[in-house]
């Protein structure tokens, strides 16, 4: 069975859960401590929280740890990093994925249910959705408006749209450049989301769009 | 301290305490810390019946969920800190009672923050407000415990001042339960976590205190300082080394600090301890024996360990970065004995610290309900009036500051009745938290019930079955004959209420003092309450198209204490009553309705009456309706009286046609009023228009909280 590591840094906070989703999506899944090795893994999932309480920049500390020259491996290597909220902060910060997360456009803490439209079906994490299609899921997050110099060179692969599917700015939580929620590298294989599939991946929470992600991602590390 | 009780300690001493020891007794024989004044009358409450595993007399109260599964629960104050510094009092208001579920060996999965504040057209108030919700969010969301609920209040009478509750659940196997005390001697006393600093001192005398004018200035360094990343790993580390076994007593550092914590610990069934006060870690150079007994640091916790487990313990708390420290050990001899660098510095019988004998002040019972003529405004004046009330707003700019999603459990969202939490894949644990102290100051007893009869109306609106309360009670000096009164009254009607529906109170919290130069608050029992409810059977809010509008129970001339009164400055009126009996039945049979899949959507009426509850249910799913309040089922004929009474034991239900009949019949007083449907609200009496307006336009003026803040969104 295709194994995942779900990376606690010291603050990390949704490690059970995404735990919990992934393994619910068939895969299997431990927590691994940061100082732990990455060996015996076949993806690696860096969950949401406030790894060293956000001190610096959100993501800056843990970007800096040792265990992510492993993580960079994986990257290298082509198989799957997945990084959410407080780990796409962490991507970005280790330049494994482009752009930064600035404090949201009203700078506070904002947690609600958005719509997402799916742009890119094509990455390992997004191959069971389909294209245009529109999910739900939940943001939590201070720090979230992503920003690139040059958004047509980025991989947008969700964007925070409105039910219908329209890119407009009242469904922008955050301020993100073109209502970008999610990017991915070049290749596909390390993909950053603001959004957390994990609190979407239960029908009593409210959804099950987000299992589809991590039902993807164990998919594609199986072939 | 009392002269008589510096009499009472001097004649047990035989001497005068010294420096060391006086602070320490202090301390220990504050309010907050000994509830010397409230502990005869709280004996009142039930606190024992089937669901509960352990009632009130350690850091939390433990009930039972099912055989696999116990759910630790507990509500604390934080009022003065926060009333000073509002961020910091705050964040370590939730921080204190997440370590108070924790050392039960439970995980924190959610708190509930009731929190109350003065008018919001002085800035003061708004700051207070932000600063307060600020502190919440960032510990909160900092260590992974979703705040799912709470209640926000805004009061003339507290100017100035705030009231910050902080309810806790959380959830634990019963095998790994610790106990807060000890049962044997020589076991060492670990303290990990943060290190000790001048914050907090003389905290829970200060909390034992009323405010005085300059409070902000002289009183701050007797508020603590917030550390939620040390917290958030002192919950991993503790779990972590619970599940080893090796863990024989639990206690966290709150008020009265290592003193409290290690008295308690060592005194319950008898036993003694020696602290070597030297060696605890310390945040600043030159700290004195007193200040590092009493200090009350925060995220902090102490350890009971055999001498033969500290190693691997300790590994533990390694592993996660963490500072620790063997700082005194178990003895049998009942004393309390503290070294400094090989010196005694104090030595007292324990008893003396963790007995303090209580006081009974005098009562005199205060009137302020009487008759008063119902204001003659038209029905669109009143509704527009309460509507826009800042305690009927929307509170979403409040809870989506607050990650209420973290940990995966949160099935019923804030800005419902109750919370729900995904326990296991079949059930949920309901949450919720209410008080009004504008019925609770009219008349204490009735408020008081009325807080547990909400309670119950909010778990049983989301399908849930009450399983146990917790009580925080919020008060002036008790030294104010009408407000020791009022206190006695209000914990009677808790006791009632309680018995009534057989609920038991399984943890507590008293906070007396709450006054500013001067001005005492509004008596303000706050009750939390949980629930069980089957994941499958949870119904809806909102009104869907084309659905029945119906309503349980009996509306009485009872605009006393009302959002309507408050809104119109009038005083007296008679506060709403509980009629025990009808309650309990209305509550089995929303229950048994929603067993049978009746109904589509319940919420419970209280604050601003069937008028705003018919609102809030439009306004949730964007669907209007025309309501005929005339046939509500009323002692009375004057539409403003149904419209606005905020009586008890009352329920809106939208079901589908084919439901009437079975509905009918599961209640007293039931009627339906109107059907669900357009986009306008419509209310009619005999036929005739109140109001109309459209949802949207409801919408707008309900989610304007932040607005009113002069915040964007």
């Amino acid at each position: 069975m295709v194994k995942f590591a779900v990376v606690v840094f010291p603050g990390t906070n949704c490690d059970f859960e995404t735990e919990r989703a992934i393994r619910k999506a068939g895969g299997e899944a431990e927590r691994v401590w940061y100082k732990t090795s990455l060996k015996d893994f076949d993806g690696v999932v860096l969950p949401g929280g406030f790894s060293y309480a956000d001190y610096l920049r959100a993501g800056a500390i843990a970007a800096r740890q040792e265990i992510m020259e492993e993580v960079k491996e994986f990257a290298r290597e082509g198989r799957p990093v997945l990084g959410i909220c407080n780990g796409f902060q962490v991507l970005t910060e280790s330049e494994l994925l482009p752009g930064a997360l600035r404090p949201n456009r009203v700078p506070r803490f904002i947690c609600r249910w958005v719509h997402l439209r799916v742009v890119d079906t094509e990455t390992p994490f997004t191959q069971f959705y389909e294209p245009g299609e529109v999910i739900r899921m939940p943001i939590a997050h201070a720090e979230g408006n992503y920003y690139t110099d040059d958004p047509s060179k980025v991989r947008v692969v969700f964007q925070y749209s409105d039910e219908k599917g329209n890119i407009t700015e009242e469904a922008n939580p955050n301020g993100s450049i073109m209502n970008i929620a999610a990017v991915a590298n070049e290749r596909g294989n390390v993909l950053g989301t603001m959004p957390h599939p994990e609190r979407a991946s239960d029908r009593f929470l409210g959804s099950e769009d987000g299992l589809r992600l991590f039902r993807s991602m164990v998919e594609w590390a199986r072939r | 301290m009392f002269e008589h009780e510096e009499k009472l300690i001097r004649e047990r001493l035989g001497r005068e305490p010294n420096e060391v020891e006086k602070a320490m007794l202090e301390v220990m024989w504050s309010e907050h810390a000994s509830y010397k004044s409230s502990r005869p009358l709280l004996k009142l409450l039930p606190t024992e019946n089937e669901h509960v595993v352990l009632g009130p007399g350690e850091d939390a109260g433990i009930v039972k969920f099912d055989d696999e599964t116990w759910i630790a629960v507990g509500i604390e104050s934080h009022n003065h800190p926060s009333a000073v510094e509002p961020y910091g009092g705050a964040a370590t208001g939730v921080g204190g009672i997440v370590r108070d579920i924790l050392c039960m060996g439970a995980r924190p999965i959610a708190l509930l923050d009731p929190i109350r504040f003065g008018p919001l057209e002085k800035e003061r108030n708004r700051y207070l407000l932000q600063g307060v919700v600020k502190g919440i969010a960032d510990y909160g969301n900092r260590i992974g415990v979703p705040t799912v609920g709470g209640e926000t209040e805004f009061d003339e009478s507290l100017d100035n001042y705030t009231l910050v509750n902080v309810a806790c659940v959380g959830i634990m196997r019963p095998e790994h339960l610790i106990h807060s005390y000890v049962e044997e001697a020589g076991l060492k006393l670990i303290l990990v976590g943060n290190r000790t600093g001048r914050d907090g001192i003389h905290g829970v005398t200060f909390a034992s205190e009323e405010l005085s004018e300059n409070a902000e200035e002289e009183d701050r360094s007797a508020v603590q300082i917030p550390d939620p990343f040390t917290e958030k790993l002192l919950i991993e580390a503790t779990l972590e080394a619970v599940y080893t076994g090796k863990v024989k007593a639990l206690k966290d550092l709150g008020g009265g600090g290592l003193t409290c914590a290690s008295s308690e610990m060592a005194g319950k069934k008898g036993f003694g301890a020696v602290i070597y006060a030297d060696r605890v870690p310390l945040r600043e150079p030159n700290m004195t024996p007193t200040e590092v007994m009493i200090s009350e640091s925060q995220e902090r916790m102490l350890f009971a360990v055999r001498d033969e487990d500290v190693e691997e313990i300790g590994k533990i708390f390694e592993k996660y970065g963490l500072e620790w420290m063997v700082v005194g050990e178990i003895i049998n001899e009942p004393r309390y004995i503290v070294y400094w660098k090989g010196e005694k510095v104090a030595d007292l019988p324990i008893d003396l610290l963790t007995e303090v004998p209580t006081i009974e002040w005098e009562m005199k019972p205060y009137r302020l309900e009487r008759d008063v003529e119902t204001p003659k405004i038209s029905f669109s004046d009143a509704f527009e009036l309460v509507w826009s009330s800042p305690n009927i707003l929307s509170k979403r700019w409040i809870w989506e500051q607050y990650d209420h999603e973290v940990q995966g459990r949160t099935v019923v969202k804030p800005g419902r009745d109750a919370a729900v939490l995904k326990i296991n894949e079949r059930y949920g644990l309901a949450f919720v938290a209410d008080g009004n102290p504008n019925h609770s100051h009219l008349n204490p007893y009735h408020g008081a019930m009325g807080a547990v009869a909400e309670v119950v109306r909010n778990l049983v609106s989301v399908g849930a079955e009450p399983l146990a309360l917790v009580d925080n009670l919020n008060f002036a000096s008790p030294e104010r004959p009408e407000v020791y009164w009022s206190f006695a009254e209000a914990v009677r009607g808790l006791a009632d209420a309680a018995r009534a529906f057989g609920l038991a109170y399984v943890s507590g919290n008293v906070s007396f003092y709450n006054e500013v130069v001067d001005r005492p608050i509004k008596p303000t029992p706050v009750v939390a309450g949980l629930g069980k409810v089957k994941l499958e059977k949870i119904p809806g809010f909102g009104l869907e198209e084309g659905l029945l509008i119906g309503i349980v129970g009996i509306t009485k001339r009872e605009l006393g204490g009302s959002e309507l009164y408050a809104r119109l400055d009038i005083e007296g009126g008679t506060a709403p009553r509980v009629n025990l009996e009808e309650e309990k039945a209305n509550a089995e049979g929303i229950l048994e309705a929603i067993r049978r899949g009746l109904v589509k959507a319940v919420h419970d009426v209280s604050r601003g009456g069937i008028a705003v509850a018919l609102a809030e249910m439009a306004v949730v799913s964007g669907v209007g309706f025309t309501a005929d309040l005339s046939k509500v089922p009323a002692e009375t004929s004057n539409p403003l009286e149904v419209s606005f009474s905020e009586s008890h034991g009352r329920y809106i239900v939208a079901f589908p046609e084919e439901s009437l009949e079975e509905l009918k019949e599961l209640f007293g007083h039931f009627a339906v009023i109107g059907r669900a449907g357009g986009s306008d609200a419509v209310f009619l009496w005999n036929g005739e228009e109140l109001l109309g307006k459209p949802v949207s336009e409801l919408k707008d003026a309900h989610e304007s909280l932040s607005r009113l803040l002069g915040e964007g969104e």
